[in-house]
């Protein structure tokens, strides 16, 4: 298959980049490890005039500690989230959730930011990413603006990232005390994508009692949704496997009606999912939070 | 739009002019005549054109050769020295690792991505490491058994 031609364009900078995007609007697409965008270049879904390739862009990926946080270049690959000692020292749910997504070569080329941007229904990140509070730094011409990840997702294939922003930066910020996460996905055999995938962050107060949970169902509606349901049946209780199994039920409250239904799962099929999906990945991460 | 683009494939340095949109697996096969790595699917599923760019595992077909330029790319045919087979392409003759062929340029150079990474795999860890190179003949249990032999050769380079 062959895509439509294109103009490549190699800036060095993160600037040189968002210039270009501004300069291009509308005609330009970024291009970070193109394992979701040049497949929908060859199907022609996409045929963006000019491709502007931050693969190479200094300072837009690699792992930064800052003491509070730590910082996820945009493009930063799923093998280098995998294997970074710091992520598994301090949020060891994105390494196990990295060396999940798909295969080897697609993890060596794939990128945090290109799947936040994405925004895939059946994508990871954004759901691991929304459990654990996330803020999204992103660049235009004109300055730099922080995005709770909470408004990141907005519908299907859709964000709140403006078509001349460029996201640069993924900030995790430090857990309290006693907290635990956990990622469980039901995927797809063949390409390993979520058909329901939930994370779980769960904090657990010094009394034994649940004083914080946030948790993030990805593959089974339209885009990844926080199981607001669910927390508040966890928050203030001892974490039995009866609550976590009342909790756990509720988790796809929040899809609704909008539950995918297509030749990997039904909807009937993923809302089971959603349910068995949440009680394993909050009694996981409750029993981290110890 | 035409390119001038600089890629050392297999330690020798090719410069060309080509359009933007070519895949990197076609640069391969059709500009530089290395045939050896194959396409299956064209759509980054099977694996059958995984090459190493830089030393890392990807799918040819979903990379453009312009993102090449500059980089270092070893394919199938740049792992023979002397006229003798690599430890990989050796393990897979003798565990008798393939049948029709046709993935084993792809499976073999996953192998020999994976073995950087994790020298003396488990059996499951090697599972997971090729499965995103698809066989249709062999059922797997000799691609394993090669990948294990390979590892145990202690001629990993
Ligand atoms: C065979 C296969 C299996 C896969 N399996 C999984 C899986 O199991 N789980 C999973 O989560 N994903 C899976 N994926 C998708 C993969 O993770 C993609 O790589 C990822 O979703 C997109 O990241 P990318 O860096 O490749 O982005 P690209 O394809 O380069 O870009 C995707 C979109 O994001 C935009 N974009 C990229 N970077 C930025 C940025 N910094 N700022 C603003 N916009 C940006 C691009 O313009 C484009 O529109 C799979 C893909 C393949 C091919
Ligand atoms: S041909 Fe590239 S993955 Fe199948
Ligand atoms: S040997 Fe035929 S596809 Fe693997």
């Amino acid at each position: 298959m062959v895509t439509s031609d294109f103009e490549y364009l190699a800036p060095s900078t993160v600037a040189e980049a968002s210039r270009l995007l501004s300069k291009y609007r509308g005609e330009a697409k970024l291009l970070a490890g193109g394992h979701s965008l040049i497949p929908l270049m060859k199907l022609r879904l996409a045929e963006p005039k000019y491709l502007i390739d931050i693969s190479q862009v200094k300072g837009l990926s690699g792992i930064k500690d800052e003491r509070s946080a730590i910082a996820i270049g945009a493009a930063t690959t799923y093998a280098e989230i995998e294997s970074s000692a710091l992520i598994r020292r301090r949020f060891p749910i994105l390494a196990e959730a990295a060396g999940q997504i798909a295969d080897l070569q697609v993890r060596n080329r794939g990128t945090i930011g290109g799947s936040l941007a994405h925004a895939d229904p059946a994508g990871d990140m954004p759901a691991v990413v929304l459990a654990l509070g996330a803020e999204l730094v992103a660049l235009t011409a004109r300055g730099t603006r922080t995005i709770s990840v909470d408004r990141l997702n907005v519908d299907l294939l859709t964000t709140s990232l403006r078509p001349s922003e460029v996201l640069t930066t993924i900030r995790i910020p430090n857990l309290p005390a006693r907290t635990g996460a956990a990622y469980k996905k039901f995927e797809n055999k063949a390409s390993h994508y979520a058909v329901v995938g939930v994370a779980a962050v769960v904090t657990m107060g010094a009394g034994g009692v649940c004083t914080g949970a946030r948790i993030a169902v990805t593959g089974a509606g339209p885009k990844p949704v926080r199981a607001k349901r669910t927390e508040r049946i966890l928050i203030g209780k001892e974490l039995t496997p009866s609550v976590i199994r009342r909790a756990a039920s509720r988790a796809g409250a929040e899809i609704g009606d909008r539950f995918n239904d297509d030749i990997h799962a039904s909807s009937e099929y993923r809302a089971h999912l959603t349910a068995v999906m949440a009680e394993r990945a909050i009694t996981e991460a409750a029993a981290r939070a110890k | 739009m035409s390119y001038l683009v600089t890629v050392r494939v297999n330690g020798v340095e090719h410069t060309a002019h080509i359009e933007a949109r070519l895949l990197l697996v076609n640069f391969l096969r059709d500009v530089l005549d290395l045939t050896g790595t194959h396409v299956g699917c064209d759509t980054s599923s099977c694996g059958a054109c995984t090459v190493l760019v830089n030393g890392q595992a990807v799918k040819s077909c979903t990379v453009f050769a312009v993102q090449a330029n500059g980089a270092d790319v070893t394919t199938v045919e740049g792992l023979a020295k002397d006229g003798k087979f690599h430890p990989v392409q050796q393990a897979f003759w003798d565990e008798h690792g393939l049948q029709c062929g046709f993935c084993t340029p792809g499976m073999i150079m996953t192998t020999v991505a994976l073995l950087k990474k994790n020298p003396s795999p488990t059996e499951s860890e090697i599972r997971s490491g090729i499965r995103g190179t698809l066989c249709r003949c062999t059922g797997y249990n000799n691609i394993v058994k090669a990948v294990q032999a390979a590892a145990a050769s202690g001629r990993m380079p």
